[in-house]
Protein backbone atom coordinates (compact mmCIF):
# COMPACT_ATOMS: atom_id res chain seq x y z
CA UNK A 1 0.00 0.00 0.00
CA UNK A 2 1.52 3.54 -0.78
CA UNK A 3 1.88 5.97 1.74
CA UNK A 4 0.07 8.42 2.58
CA UNK A 5 1.90 11.84 3.56
CA UNK A 6 0.51 13.71 6.80
CA UNK A 7 1.80 17.25 7.35
CA UNK A 8 2.10 16.70 11.87
CA UNK A 9 0.51 20.59 12.93
CA UNK A 10 2.31 21.07 16.17
CA UNK A 11 3.21 24.40 18.12
CA UNK A 12 6.93 23.59 19.83
CA UNK A 13 6.30 19.54 18.99
CA UNK A 14 3.06 19.75 20.71
CA UNK A 15 0.93 17.81 18.56
CA UNK A 16 -2.38 19.65 17.45
CA UNK A 17 -5.72 17.60 17.10
CA UNK A 18 -6.13 18.45 13.60
CA UNK A 19 -3.11 16.01 12.90
CA UNK A 20 -5.04 13.42 13.91
CA UNK A 21 -7.83 13.82 12.13
CA UNK A 22 -5.52 13.94 8.75
CA UNK A 23 -3.97 10.31 9.97
CA UNK A 24 -7.55 8.97 10.04
CA UNK A 25 -8.31 10.46 6.41
CA UNK A 26 -4.64 8.89 5.51
CA UNK A 27 -5.77 5.16 6.68
CA UNK A 28 -8.73 5.83 4.30
CA UNK A 29 -6.27 6.43 0.96
CA UNK A 30 -3.38 4.19 1.86
CA UNK A 31 -0.73 3.92 4.51
CA UNK A 32 -0.23 7.06 6.84
CA UNK A 33 2.55 8.58 7.37
CA UNK A 34 3.81 11.47 9.66
CA UNK A 35 5.99 14.43 8.55
CA UNK A 36 7.66 16.17 11.60
CA UNK A 37 9.12 19.41 10.63
CA UNK A 38 10.59 20.48 13.73
CA UNK A 39 12.76 20.66 16.81
CA UNK A 40 14.88 17.01 16.98
CA UNK A 41 15.01 16.91 20.57
CA UNK A 42 10.76 16.77 20.27
CA UNK A 43 10.93 14.12 18.21
CA UNK A 44 10.40 10.89 20.21
CA UNK A 45 7.25 12.44 21.68
CA UNK A 46 5.93 13.37 18.69
CA UNK A 47 6.57 9.78 16.66
CA UNK A 48 5.33 8.50 20.43
CA UNK A 49 2.16 10.73 19.60
CA UNK A 50 1.47 10.65 16.27
CA UNK A 51 1.79 6.53 15.92
CA UNK A 52 -0.70 5.86 18.92
CA UNK A 53 -3.54 7.63 15.97
CA UNK A 54 -1.96 5.09 13.34
CA UNK A 55 0.73 6.62 11.71
CA UNK A 56 3.21 3.22 9.67
CA UNK A 57 5.70 5.90 9.48
CA UNK A 58 7.17 9.15 10.75
CA UNK A 59 9.93 10.96 8.44
CA UNK A 60 11.44 13.61 10.62
CA UNK A 61 12.84 16.65 9.73
CA UNK A 62 15.17 18.71 11.71
CA UNK A 63 14.24 22.33 11.16
CA UNK A 64 17.24 23.82 12.53
CA UNK A 65 18.06 25.65 9.40
CA UNK A 66 14.47 26.55 8.18
CA UNK A 67 13.24 27.57 11.53
CA UNK A 68 13.29 31.58 11.25
CA UNK A 69 11.57 31.46 7.68
CA UNK A 70 7.84 31.51 6.52
CA UNK A 71 6.22 28.86 4.56
CA UNK A 72 8.99 28.40 1.44
CA UNK A 73 11.77 25.35 3.16
CA UNK A 74 8.57 23.58 4.22
CA UNK A 75 7.31 23.65 0.99
CA UNK A 76 10.93 22.27 -0.42
CA UNK A 77 11.37 19.93 2.44
CA UNK A 78 7.98 18.39 1.54
CA UNK A 79 8.50 18.63 -2.79
CA UNK A 80 11.99 16.54 -1.71
CA UNK A 81 10.08 13.71 0.65
CA UNK A 82 7.47 13.44 -2.14
CA UNK A 83 9.76 12.92 -5.00
CA UNK A 84 11.97 10.29 -2.64
CA UNK A 85 8.45 8.52 -1.09
CA UNK A 86 6.02 8.61 -4.40
CA UNK A 87 2.71 9.11 -2.04
CA UNK A 88 -0.45 8.82 -3.13
CA UNK A 89 -1.59 11.86 -1.97
CA UNK A 90 -0.49 15.06 0.75
CA UNK A 91 -2.47 15.65 3.95
CA UNK A 92 -2.25 19.53 5.11
CA UNK A 93 -4.16 20.99 8.12
CA UNK A 94 -6.05 24.16 6.31
CA UNK A 95 -4.62 26.85 8.24
CA UNK A 96 -3.19 30.02 7.06
CA UNK A 97 0.35 28.36 7.11
CA UNK A 98 -0.96 25.03 5.82
CA UNK A 99 -2.82 26.61 2.58
CA UNK A 100 0.45 28.36 1.68
CA UNK A 101 2.92 25.49 1.97
CA UNK A 102 0.31 23.25 0.08
CA UNK A 103 0.09 26.20 -2.35
CA UNK A 104 4.34 26.41 -3.42
CA UNK A 105 4.33 22.31 -3.10
CA UNK A 106 1.30 22.04 -6.25
CA UNK A 107 3.32 24.40 -8.37
CA UNK A 108 6.67 22.26 -7.28
CA UNK A 109 5.20 19.31 -7.87
CA UNK A 110 2.76 20.04 -10.58
CA UNK A 111 0.33 18.38 -9.06
CA UNK A 112 -3.67 19.59 -8.17
CA UNK A 113 -4.52 20.95 -5.28
CA UNK A 114 -7.49 21.31 -3.51
CA UNK A 115 -8.36 23.40 -0.47
CA UNK A 116 -10.64 23.59 2.93
CA UNK A 117 -11.99 20.07 2.29
CA UNK A 118 -14.55 19.21 4.75
CA UNK A 119 -14.64 15.60 4.06
CA UNK A 120 -11.89 13.24 2.06
CA UNK A 121 -13.22 9.48 0.58
CA UNK A 122 -11.35 7.32 -1.04
CA UNK A 123 -10.18 7.83 -4.43
CA UNK A 124 -9.60 10.36 -3.14
CA UNK A 125 -13.01 11.99 -3.06
CA UNK A 126 -12.94 15.65 -1.41
CA UNK A 127 -16.11 17.36 -0.19
CA UNK A 128 -15.96 21.45 -0.13
CA UNK A 129 -18.63 23.74 1.92
CA UNK A 130 -18.64 26.96 -0.86
CA UNK A 131 -20.11 30.13 -1.17
CA UNK A 132 -20.79 31.05 2.59
CA UNK A 133 -21.57 27.42 3.28
CA UNK A 134 -24.65 28.03 0.30
CA UNK A 135 -23.04 24.98 -1.63
CA UNK A 136 -21.31 21.79 -1.16
CA UNK A 137 -18.87 20.74 -4.13
CA UNK A 138 -17.07 17.26 -4.73
CA UNK A 139 -14.08 17.47 -6.40
CA UNK A 140 -10.87 15.27 -7.55
CA UNK A 141 -7.45 16.08 -8.19
CA UNK A 142 -6.55 15.12 -11.92
CA UNK A 143 -2.82 15.59 -12.19
CA UNK A 144 0.36 14.60 -10.54
CA UNK A 145 -0.41 13.69 -6.23
CA UNK A 146 -3.22 14.98 -4.75
CA UNK A 147 -2.66 17.70 -2.27
CA UNK A 148 -5.29 18.35 0.07
CA UNK A 149 -5.88 21.03 2.67
CA UNK A 150 -8.49 19.63 5.01
CA UNK A 151 -10.67 21.80 7.87
CA UNK A 152 -10.43 20.69 11.48
CA UNK A 153 -13.28 18.68 12.78
CA UNK A 154 -13.31 17.04 9.52
CA UNK A 155 -13.14 13.44 10.27
CA UNK A 156 -12.54 11.97 13.65
CA UNK A 157 -9.27 10.91 15.39
CA UNK A 158 -8.93 7.06 15.58
CA UNK A 159 -7.39 5.77 18.27
CA UNK A 160 -4.90 2.49 17.07
CA UNK A 161 -0.97 2.02 17.29
CA UNK A 162 0.58 1.99 13.74
CA UNK A 163 4.58 1.04 12.93
CA UNK A 164 5.75 4.22 13.88
CA UNK A 165 8.77 3.37 11.96
CA UNK A 166 11.04 6.81 12.46
CA UNK A 167 13.36 7.95 9.42
CA UNK A 168 15.24 10.88 9.49
CA UNK A 169 15.13 12.84 6.07
CA UNK A 170 17.56 15.50 5.04
CA UNK A 171 16.68 17.97 3.24
CA UNK A 172 18.63 20.81 1.17
CA UNK A 173 17.00 24.20 1.37
CA UNK A 174 17.69 26.87 -1.29
CA UNK A 175 18.87 30.10 -0.56
CA UNK A 176 15.84 31.75 -1.95
CA UNK A 177 13.39 29.71 0.29
CA UNK A 178 15.03 31.76 3.21
CA UNK A 179 14.34 35.29 1.87
CA UNK A 180 11.56 35.85 4.00
CA UNK A 181 12.41 36.00 7.10
CA UNK A 182 10.73 35.51 10.74
CA UNK A 183 11.80 38.56 13.04
CA UNK A 184 9.52 38.05 16.04
CA UNK A 185 6.70 35.91 17.23
CA UNK A 186 4.61 36.16 20.29
CA UNK A 187 2.72 32.95 20.88
CA UNK A 188 -0.68 33.49 21.21
CA UNK A 189 -1.90 33.72 25.25
CA UNK A 190 -3.89 30.44 26.52
CA UNK A 191 -7.38 31.04 27.11
CA UNK A 192 -8.00 27.91 29.13
CA UNK A 193 -10.61 27.37 26.93
CA UNK A 194 -10.98 25.35 23.84
CA UNK A 195 -9.27 25.84 20.58
CA UNK A 196 -11.86 27.98 18.43
CA UNK A 197 -11.89 25.67 15.26
CA UNK A 198 -11.63 22.76 17.20
CA UNK A 199 -14.63 23.28 20.24
CA UNK A 200 -17.38 21.15 19.84
CA UNK A 201 -19.33 24.26 20.98
CA UNK A 202 -18.86 28.02 20.55
CA UNK A 203 -20.38 30.96 21.52
CA UNK A 204 -19.49 34.08 19.77
CA UNK A 205 -20.46 37.82 20.78
CA UNK A 206 -21.11 41.21 18.18
CA UNK A 207 -21.46 44.45 18.58
CA UNK A 208 -24.69 43.80 20.60
CA UNK A 209 -22.14 42.98 23.62
CA UNK A 210 -21.32 46.87 23.64
CA UNK A 211 -17.71 45.64 24.68
CA UNK A 212 -18.91 43.69 27.52
CA UNK A 213 -18.03 40.10 26.92
CA UNK A 214 -18.47 38.73 30.70
CA UNK A 215 -21.89 37.39 29.96
CA UNK A 216 -20.75 36.00 26.71
CA UNK A 217 -17.64 34.03 28.48
CA UNK A 218 -19.41 32.99 31.29
CA UNK A 219 -22.04 31.19 28.99
CA UNK A 220 -19.47 29.73 27.25
CA UNK A 221 -17.79 28.28 30.32
CA UNK A 222 -21.16 27.00 31.70
CA UNK A 223 -20.95 25.00 28.54
CA UNK A 224 -17.31 24.53 28.01
CA UNK A 225 -16.91 26.09 24.85
CA UNK A 226 -14.86 28.42 22.96
CA UNK A 227 -15.49 32.07 22.36
CA UNK A 228 -15.70 33.63 19.45
CA UNK A 229 -16.79 36.97 17.83
CA UNK A 230 -17.90 39.30 15.35
CA UNK A 231 -15.82 41.98 13.06
CA UNK A 232 -17.22 44.36 14.73
CA UNK A 233 -16.20 43.52 17.68
CA UNK A 234 -12.86 42.54 16.49
CA UNK A 235 -12.62 46.10 14.68
CA UNK A 236 -13.72 47.49 18.02
CA UNK A 237 -10.64 46.11 19.91
CA UNK A 238 -13.15 44.13 22.30
CA UNK A 239 -11.03 41.31 21.01
CA UNK A 240 -7.91 40.17 19.23
CA UNK A 241 -8.49 39.17 15.63
CA UNK A 242 -7.52 35.50 16.27
CA UNK A 243 -10.98 35.04 17.85
CA UNK A 244 -13.36 36.50 14.51
CA UNK A 245 -15.79 34.70 13.34
CA UNK A 246 -16.20 34.37 9.14
CA UNK A 247 -15.05 34.62 5.58
CA UNK A 248 -12.33 36.80 7.00
CA UNK A 249 -11.66 35.01 10.57
CA UNK A 250 -12.25 31.20 11.45
CA UNK A 251 -14.90 28.80 9.79
CA UNK A 252 -16.04 26.74 12.33
CA UNK A 253 -18.59 24.04 11.91
CA UNK A 254 -19.34 23.07 15.45
CA UNK A 255 -22.34 20.76 16.74
CA UNK A 256 -23.64 24.06 18.60
CA UNK A 257 -23.07 27.27 17.68
CA UNK A 258 -23.89 30.49 20.06
CA UNK A 259 -24.79 34.25 18.23
CA UNK A 260 -25.31 36.94 20.93
CA UNK A 261 -26.10 40.48 19.96
CA UNK A 262 -24.77 39.89 16.18
CA UNK A 263 -26.86 40.51 13.40
CA UNK A 264 -26.09 37.78 10.76
CA UNK A 265 -24.20 39.43 8.03
CA UNK A 266 -23.13 37.33 4.80
CA UNK A 267 -19.72 37.32 6.13
CA UNK A 268 -20.53 36.05 9.05
CA UNK A 269 -22.38 33.57 7.90
CA UNK A 270 -19.72 32.25 5.81
CA UNK A 271 -17.99 31.18 8.69
CA UNK A 272 -20.86 29.16 11.23
CA UNK A 273 -23.35 28.44 8.68
CA UNK A 274 -22.63 24.94 8.54
CA UNK A 275 -22.75 24.25 12.64
CA UNK A 276 -25.15 21.62 13.66
CA UNK A 277 -27.47 23.27 15.63
CA UNK A 278 -27.63 27.04 15.40
CA UNK A 279 -28.93 29.73 18.72
CA UNK A 280 -29.20 33.24 18.23
CA UNK A 281 -30.25 35.84 21.16
CA UNK A 282 -30.54 39.33 19.80
CA UNK A 283 -32.95 42.35 20.91
CA UNK A 284 -34.08 42.63 17.21
CA UNK A 285 -36.46 40.20 16.10
CA UNK A 286 -35.85 41.25 11.97
CA UNK A 287 -31.83 40.41 12.68
CA UNK A 288 -31.05 38.40 9.96
CA UNK A 289 -29.72 35.21 12.24
CA UNK A 290 -32.69 34.46 13.23
CA UNK A 291 -33.21 32.88 9.52
CA UNK A 292 -30.72 29.95 10.34
CA UNK A 293 -31.22 29.12 13.64
CA UNK A 294 -32.98 26.04 15.41
CA UNK A 295 -33.88 27.93 18.75
CA UNK A 296 -33.56 32.13 19.09
CA UNK A 297 -34.28 34.36 21.92
CA UNK A 298 -35.72 38.08 21.23
CA UNK A 299 -34.04 39.69 24.61
CA UNK A 300 -31.33 41.14 26.09
CA UNK A 301 -28.04 39.17 25.89
CA UNK A 302 -27.09 41.36 29.33
CA UNK A 303 -30.12 39.50 31.11
CA UNK A 304 -31.22 36.23 28.88
CA UNK A 305 -27.35 34.65 28.94
CA UNK A 306 -26.26 35.73 32.81
CA UNK A 307 -29.90 33.82 34.17
CA UNK A 308 -29.23 30.88 31.48
CA UNK A 309 -25.49 30.36 32.80
CA UNK A 310 -27.22 30.43 36.48
CA UNK A 311 -29.82 27.92 35.40
CA UNK A 312 -27.24 25.69 33.48
CA UNK A 313 -24.78 26.18 36.57
CA UNK A 314 -27.47 24.75 38.76
CA UNK A 315 -28.68 22.05 36.66
CA UNK A 316 -25.24 20.56 36.47
CA UNK A 317 -24.87 20.62 40.00
CA UNK B 1 9.50 51.57 -7.71
CA UNK B 2 7.15 49.74 -9.72
CA UNK B 3 3.95 47.92 -7.58
CA UNK B 4 1.88 45.76 -9.37
CA UNK B 5 -1.69 45.46 -7.53
CA UNK B 6 -3.71 41.76 -8.18
CA UNK B 7 -6.88 42.49 -8.52
CA UNK B 8 -9.87 40.06 -9.17
CA UNK B 9 -13.49 41.14 -10.14
CA UNK B 10 -15.88 38.63 -8.20
CA UNK B 11 -19.86 38.08 -8.17
CA UNK B 12 -21.29 39.80 -5.34
CA UNK B 13 -21.20 38.07 -2.32
CA UNK B 14 -24.27 39.73 -1.19
CA UNK B 15 -26.34 38.69 -4.01
CA UNK B 16 -27.41 35.18 -5.14
CA UNK B 17 -24.66 33.21 -6.48
CA UNK B 18 -24.73 29.48 -8.26
CA UNK B 19 -22.80 27.31 -10.69
CA UNK B 20 -23.27 26.80 -14.22
CA UNK B 21 -24.24 23.35 -15.70
CA UNK B 22 -19.97 22.91 -16.55
CA UNK B 23 -19.58 22.78 -12.79
CA UNK B 24 -18.03 26.35 -13.31
CA UNK B 25 -18.95 29.33 -10.94
CA UNK B 26 -22.07 31.51 -12.66
CA UNK B 27 -20.08 35.13 -13.81
CA UNK B 28 -22.84 36.45 -16.04
CA UNK B 29 -26.23 35.83 -13.46
CA UNK B 30 -24.59 37.65 -10.73
CA UNK B 31 -23.22 41.40 -10.65
CA UNK B 32 -19.92 41.51 -9.91
CA UNK B 33 -17.55 43.81 -8.32
CA UNK B 34 -13.49 44.43 -7.09
CA UNK B 35 -13.22 41.99 -4.66
CA UNK B 36 -13.89 43.96 -1.29
CA UNK B 37 -10.75 42.07 0.05
CA UNK B 38 -8.42 43.51 -2.93
CA UNK B 39 -9.56 47.16 -2.28
CA UNK B 40 -7.21 46.66 1.23
CA UNK B 41 -4.35 45.82 -0.89
CA UNK B 42 -5.24 48.64 -3.60
CA UNK B 43 -5.55 50.97 -0.49
CA UNK B 44 -1.57 49.56 0.91
CA UNK B 45 -0.14 50.41 -2.56
CA UNK B 46 -0.98 53.48 -2.79
CA UNK B 47 0.14 54.38 0.86
CA UNK B 48 3.59 52.98 -0.29
CA UNK B 49 3.32 55.37 -3.90
CA UNK B 50 2.12 58.16 -1.03
CA UNK B 51 4.90 57.23 1.41
CA UNK B 52 7.70 57.13 -1.19
CA UNK B 53 6.92 60.72 -2.28
CA UNK B 54 4.58 59.86 -5.52
CA UNK B 55 6.90 60.76 -8.27
CA UNK B 56 8.81 57.88 -8.42
CA UNK B 57 6.54 55.36 -7.94
CA UNK B 58 3.83 53.62 -10.20
CA UNK B 59 0.94 50.97 -9.05
CA UNK B 60 -0.25 49.37 -11.96
CA UNK B 61 -3.61 47.34 -11.10
CA UNK B 62 -3.80 44.07 -12.54
CA UNK B 63 -6.79 42.13 -13.37
CA UNK B 64 -7.15 38.09 -15.48
CA UNK B 65 -10.82 37.67 -16.29
CA UNK B 66 -13.85 38.57 -18.43
CA UNK B 67 -14.84 41.30 -20.45
CA UNK B 68 -16.53 42.73 -17.14
CA UNK B 69 -13.85 42.02 -15.48
CA UNK B 70 -12.43 45.55 -16.63
CA UNK B 71 -14.39 47.16 -13.82
CA UNK B 72 -12.05 46.06 -11.03
CA UNK B 73 -9.34 47.25 -12.86
CA UNK B 74 -11.29 50.70 -13.31
CA UNK B 75 -11.97 51.14 -10.08
CA UNK B 76 -8.40 50.59 -9.06
CA UNK B 77 -7.53 53.18 -11.60
CA UNK B 78 -10.43 55.33 -9.50
CA UNK B 79 -9.02 54.76 -5.99
CA UNK B 80 -5.43 56.40 -7.63
CA UNK B 81 -3.68 53.62 -9.82
CA UNK B 82 -1.47 55.14 -12.41
CA UNK B 83 -2.29 52.15 -15.21
CA UNK B 84 -3.96 49.64 -15.74
CA UNK B 85 -4.03 45.94 -17.41
CA UNK B 86 -6.31 43.36 -18.06
CA UNK B 87 -5.95 39.79 -19.66
CA UNK B 88 -8.45 38.33 -21.47
CA UNK B 89 -8.64 35.62 -23.37
CA UNK B 90 -11.79 33.28 -24.02
CA UNK B 91 -9.24 30.22 -23.42
CA UNK B 92 -8.78 31.55 -19.63
CA UNK B 93 -12.57 30.54 -18.97
CA UNK B 94 -12.85 28.11 -15.81
CA UNK B 95 -9.34 28.68 -14.92
CA UNK B 96 -8.21 27.33 -11.41
CA UNK B 97 -5.40 28.63 -9.37
CA UNK B 98 -2.66 27.42 -10.78
CA UNK B 99 -3.42 28.24 -14.08
CA UNK B 100 -4.73 31.63 -12.52
CA UNK B 101 -1.42 32.20 -11.34
CA UNK B 102 0.35 30.90 -14.19
CA UNK B 103 -1.15 33.98 -16.28
CA UNK B 104 -0.58 36.61 -13.66
CA UNK B 105 3.14 35.33 -13.36
CA UNK B 106 3.61 36.03 -16.79
CA UNK B 107 1.69 39.30 -16.92
CA UNK B 108 3.70 40.28 -13.75
CA UNK B 109 6.96 39.34 -16.11
CA UNK B 110 5.69 41.46 -19.33
CA UNK B 111 5.34 44.29 -17.21
CA UNK B 112 8.91 44.05 -16.31
CA UNK B 113 11.10 45.58 -13.03
CA UNK B 114 8.35 44.98 -10.83
CA UNK B 115 9.62 45.46 -6.28
CA UNK B 116 6.54 45.12 -4.87
CA UNK B 117 3.59 42.78 -5.78
CA UNK B 118 0.90 43.07 -3.88
CA UNK B 119 -2.21 40.70 -3.41
CA UNK B 120 -5.63 40.63 -1.51
CA UNK B 121 -5.90 37.88 1.48
CA UNK B 122 -8.27 35.91 -0.83
CA UNK B 123 -10.23 36.22 -3.51
CA UNK B 124 -14.14 36.57 -2.09
CA UNK B 125 -15.63 33.97 -4.46
CA UNK B 126 -13.34 30.90 -4.91
CA UNK B 127 -11.54 32.07 -1.56
CA UNK B 128 -9.00 29.69 -1.69
CA UNK B 129 -5.86 32.06 -0.81
CA UNK B 130 -3.54 30.67 -2.35
CA UNK B 131 -2.98 32.69 -5.50
CA UNK B 132 -0.46 34.73 -3.86
CA UNK B 133 1.47 31.70 -2.76
CA UNK B 134 1.67 30.37 -6.23
CA UNK B 135 2.76 33.88 -7.75
CA UNK B 136 5.56 33.88 -5.33
CA UNK B 137 7.04 30.45 -6.20
CA UNK B 138 6.16 31.02 -9.87
CA UNK B 139 8.13 34.32 -9.93
CA UNK B 140 10.85 33.30 -7.12
CA UNK B 141 9.89 36.11 -4.89
CA UNK B 142 10.04 36.23 -0.78
CA UNK B 143 6.46 35.71 0.27
CA UNK B 144 5.24 38.31 3.22
CA UNK B 145 1.80 37.26 3.29
CA UNK B 146 -1.26 38.38 5.02
CA UNK B 147 -0.31 41.11 6.98
CA UNK B 148 -2.47 43.25 9.14
CA UNK B 149 0.30 46.16 9.16
CA UNK B 150 2.64 46.95 6.72
CA UNK B 151 6.16 49.14 7.28
CA UNK B 152 8.68 49.97 4.89
CA UNK B 153 12.04 51.38 4.69
CA UNK B 154 12.87 51.99 0.96
CA UNK B 155 13.50 48.70 -0.27
CA UNK B 156 12.94 46.43 3.15
CA UNK B 157 9.54 45.42 4.07
CA UNK B 158 8.28 44.28 7.47
CA UNK B 159 4.77 42.87 8.08
CA UNK B 160 2.78 41.94 11.52
CA UNK B 161 0.81 39.03 10.93
CA UNK B 162 -1.59 36.93 12.89
CA UNK B 163 -1.10 33.71 12.61
CA UNK B 164 -3.00 30.94 13.67
CA UNK B 165 -0.86 30.32 17.06
CA UNK B 166 1.46 33.63 17.18
CA UNK B 167 1.46 36.55 16.34
CA UNK B 168 4.76 37.40 14.04
CA UNK B 169 6.77 39.90 12.65
CA UNK B 170 8.04 39.33 9.60
CA UNK B 171 9.84 40.83 6.32
CA UNK B 172 12.14 40.71 3.08
CA UNK B 173 13.29 43.03 0.57
CA UNK B 174 12.35 43.98 -2.44
CA UNK B 175 11.46 42.40 -5.02
CA UNK B 176 8.98 40.44 -3.18
CA UNK B 177 5.40 39.60 -2.97
CA UNK B 178 2.86 40.81 -0.38
CA UNK B 179 -0.85 40.29 0.94
CA UNK B 180 -2.53 42.23 2.98
CA UNK B 181 -5.62 41.56 4.98
CA UNK B 182 -9.24 43.52 5.89
CA UNK B 183 -7.36 44.57 9.64
CA UNK B 184 -4.54 46.31 7.41
CA UNK B 185 -6.54 49.52 7.13
CA UNK B 186 -10.03 51.19 5.24
CA UNK B 187 -9.56 51.69 1.66
CA UNK B 188 -10.56 55.05 0.68
CA UNK B 189 -13.46 55.76 -1.97
CA UNK B 190 -12.92 57.19 -5.15
CA UNK B 191 -12.77 61.00 -5.21
CA UNK B 192 -14.86 62.97 -7.61
CA UNK B 193 -11.74 63.64 -8.82
CA UNK B 194 -10.25 60.02 -9.02
CA UNK B 195 -13.26 59.17 -11.21
CA UNK B 196 -12.57 62.08 -13.84
CA UNK B 197 -8.87 61.00 -13.75
CA UNK B 198 -9.34 57.65 -14.26
CA UNK B 199 -10.84 58.02 -17.63
CA UNK B 200 -7.29 59.42 -19.01
CA UNK B 201 -5.71 56.72 -17.38
CA UNK B 202 -3.50 54.19 -19.86
CA UNK B 203 -5.05 50.54 -19.87
CA UNK B 204 -3.86 47.74 -21.35
CA UNK B 205 -5.86 44.63 -22.50
CA UNK B 206 -3.87 41.66 -23.19
CA UNK B 207 -4.38 38.13 -24.44
CA UNK B 208 -2.98 35.14 -23.75
CA UNK B 209 -0.63 35.36 -26.65
CA UNK B 210 0.77 38.74 -25.87
CA UNK B 211 2.13 37.24 -22.72
CA UNK B 212 3.17 34.37 -24.32
CA UNK B 213 1.14 31.35 -22.66
CA UNK B 214 -0.20 28.71 -24.72
CA UNK B 215 -3.90 28.02 -24.53
CA UNK B 216 -3.58 24.61 -23.63
CA UNK B 217 -2.04 25.38 -20.56
CA UNK B 218 -5.08 27.19 -18.56
CA UNK B 219 -8.70 26.66 -18.62
CA UNK B 220 -11.17 24.61 -17.61
CA UNK B 221 -9.97 21.36 -19.71
CA UNK B 222 -6.46 21.60 -18.35
CA UNK B 223 -7.62 22.50 -14.94
CA UNK B 224 -5.75 19.89 -12.25
CA UNK B 225 -8.14 19.28 -10.14
CA UNK B 226 -12.01 18.46 -11.62
CA UNK B 227 -15.13 18.87 -9.81
CA UNK B 228 -17.64 16.40 -9.99
CA UNK B 229 -20.57 17.82 -8.88
CA UNK B 230 -21.81 20.66 -6.69
CA UNK B 231 -25.18 21.02 -4.61
CA UNK B 232 -27.22 23.74 -3.09
CA UNK B 233 -27.16 23.34 0.56
CA UNK B 234 -30.80 22.91 1.64
CA UNK B 235 -31.73 26.37 3.28
CA UNK B 236 -31.83 26.57 6.57
CA UNK B 237 -35.48 26.56 7.85
CA UNK B 238 -35.95 28.29 10.80
CA UNK B 239 -36.34 26.83 14.67
CA UNK B 240 -38.25 27.99 17.15
CA UNK B 241 -38.30 31.63 18.11
CA UNK B 242 -39.36 33.08 22.14
CA UNK B 243 -39.72 36.54 23.00
CA UNK B 244 -37.85 36.90 26.67
CA UNK B 245 -40.30 38.16 29.32
CA UNK B 246 -39.35 38.28 32.31
CA UNK B 247 -36.90 35.81 32.46
CA UNK B 248 -39.19 33.50 30.09
CA UNK B 249 -35.95 33.54 27.53
CA UNK B 250 -33.36 32.67 29.63
CA UNK B 251 -35.75 29.69 30.74
CA UNK B 252 -36.56 28.66 27.36
CA UNK B 253 -33.23 28.85 26.13
CA UNK B 254 -31.54 26.15 28.42
CA UNK B 255 -34.74 23.56 27.98
CA UNK B 256 -33.52 23.84 24.79
CA UNK B 257 -29.65 23.08 24.88
CA UNK B 258 -30.79 19.97 27.82
CA UNK B 259 -33.59 18.76 24.91
CA UNK B 260 -30.47 18.54 22.70
CA UNK B 261 -28.34 17.34 25.24
CA UNK B 262 -25.83 20.14 25.46
CA UNK B 263 -26.26 20.26 28.80
C1 LIG C 1 -14.78 41.93 2.99
C2 LIG C 1 -15.53 41.80 4.28
C3 LIG C 1 -15.19 40.77 5.15
C4 LIG C 1 -15.88 40.60 6.36
N1 LIG C 1 -15.54 39.55 7.17
C5 LIG C 1 -16.25 39.36 8.31
C6 LIG C 1 -15.97 38.25 9.17
O1 LIG C 1 -15.06 37.46 8.93
N2 LIG C 1 -16.72 38.08 10.28
C7 LIG C 1 -17.74 38.94 10.62
O2 LIG C 1 -18.39 38.72 11.66
N3 LIG C 1 -18.02 39.99 9.84
C8 LIG C 1 -17.30 40.23 8.71
N4 LIG C 1 -17.58 41.33 7.94
C9 LIG C 1 -18.50 42.36 8.49
C10 LIG C 1 -19.96 42.04 8.36
O3 LIG C 1 -20.42 42.52 7.11
C11 LIG C 1 -20.76 42.75 9.49
O4 LIG C 1 -20.48 44.12 9.45
C12 LIG C 1 -20.44 42.22 10.90
O5 LIG C 1 -20.53 40.82 10.94
C13 LIG C 1 -21.40 42.83 11.89
O6 LIG C 1 -21.10 42.42 13.21
P1 LIG C 1 -22.24 42.37 14.31
O7 LIG C 1 -23.30 41.43 13.87
O8 LIG C 1 -21.60 42.10 15.62
O9 LIG C 1 -22.76 43.88 14.37
P2 LIG C 1 -24.13 44.52 13.88
O10 LIG C 1 -24.42 44.17 12.48
O11 LIG C 1 -24.08 45.94 14.28
O12 LIG C 1 -25.20 43.75 14.76
C14 LIG C 1 -25.33 43.87 16.15
C15 LIG C 1 -26.57 43.11 16.56
O13 LIG C 1 -26.67 43.10 17.97
C16 LIG C 1 -28.03 43.29 18.35
N5 LIG C 1 -28.02 43.84 19.70
C17 LIG C 1 -27.68 45.08 20.11
N6 LIG C 1 -27.76 45.18 21.45
C18 LIG C 1 -28.15 43.99 21.92
C19 LIG C 1 -28.40 43.45 23.22
N7 LIG C 1 -28.23 44.20 24.32
N8 LIG C 1 -28.82 42.17 23.31
C20 LIG C 1 -29.00 41.41 22.22
N9 LIG C 1 -28.76 41.85 20.96
C21 LIG C 1 -28.33 43.11 20.81
C22 LIG C 1 -28.60 44.20 17.29
O14 LIG C 1 -30.00 44.02 17.20
C23 LIG C 1 -27.87 43.73 16.03
O15 LIG C 1 -28.61 42.73 15.34
C24 LIG C 1 -16.91 41.51 6.73
C25 LIG C 1 -17.24 42.54 5.85
C26 LIG C 1 -16.57 42.70 4.65
C27 LIG C 1 -16.97 43.81 3.73
N1 LIG D 1 -8.22 36.51 -11.60
C1 LIG D 1 -7.42 37.25 -10.82
N2 LIG D 1 -6.95 38.46 -11.27
C2 LIG D 1 -6.15 39.21 -10.48
N3 LIG D 1 -5.77 38.86 -9.24
C3 LIG D 1 -6.21 37.70 -8.73
C4 LIG D 1 -7.05 36.82 -9.48
N4 LIG D 1 -7.32 35.74 -8.72
C5 LIG D 1 -6.68 35.93 -7.53
N5 LIG D 1 -6.00 37.11 -7.53
C6 LIG D 1 -5.19 37.67 -6.41
O1 LIG D 1 -4.88 36.64 -5.48
C7 LIG D 1 -5.50 36.89 -4.21
C8 LIG D 1 -5.95 35.60 -3.57
O2 LIG D 1 -6.87 34.92 -4.39
P1 LIG D 1 -7.35 33.42 -4.13
O3 LIG D 1 -6.15 32.56 -3.98
O4 LIG D 1 -8.18 33.10 -5.34
O5 LIG D 1 -8.18 33.44 -2.86
C9 LIG D 1 -6.60 37.90 -4.51
O6 LIG D 1 -6.90 38.68 -3.36
C10 LIG D 1 -5.97 38.71 -5.65
O7 LIG D 1 -5.06 39.68 -5.15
Amino acid sequence: MSEVLVLVDHVDGAVRKPTYELLAIAKRLGSPAAVFIGAADAADAVVEAVKGYGAEKVYVVDDTEIKGYLVAPKAEVLQQLATQANPDAILITSSAEGKEIAARLAIKLESGLITDAVDVQAGPVTTQSVFAGNYTVQAKVTKGTPIITVKPNAAAPEEGAGAGVKEAFAASISESAKKAKIFASQPRAASGRPELTEAAIVVSGGRGTGGNFEPVENFADSLGAAVGASRAAVDSGWKPHAFQVGQTGKTVSPQLYVAAGISGAIQHRAGMQTSKTIVAINKDEEAPIFELVDFGVVGDLHTVLPAATEEIIKRKG
Amino acid sequence: MNIVVCVKYVPDATADRHFESDNTVDRDGTPGLLSELDEYGVEQALQLKEKGGDEETTVTALTIGPESAVEAVKKALQMGADKGVHVVDDAIAGSDAIATSKVLAEAIKKIGDVDVVMCGLASTDAGMSVVPAMLAERLDLPQVTQGSVVESQGKDFRIKRDGDTATEVIGASAPLLLSVTDQSGEARYPSFKGIMAAKKKPLDTWSLSDIGVDAGEVGLASAWTAVESTEARPPRTQGEIVKDEDGSGATALVGFLASKKFI
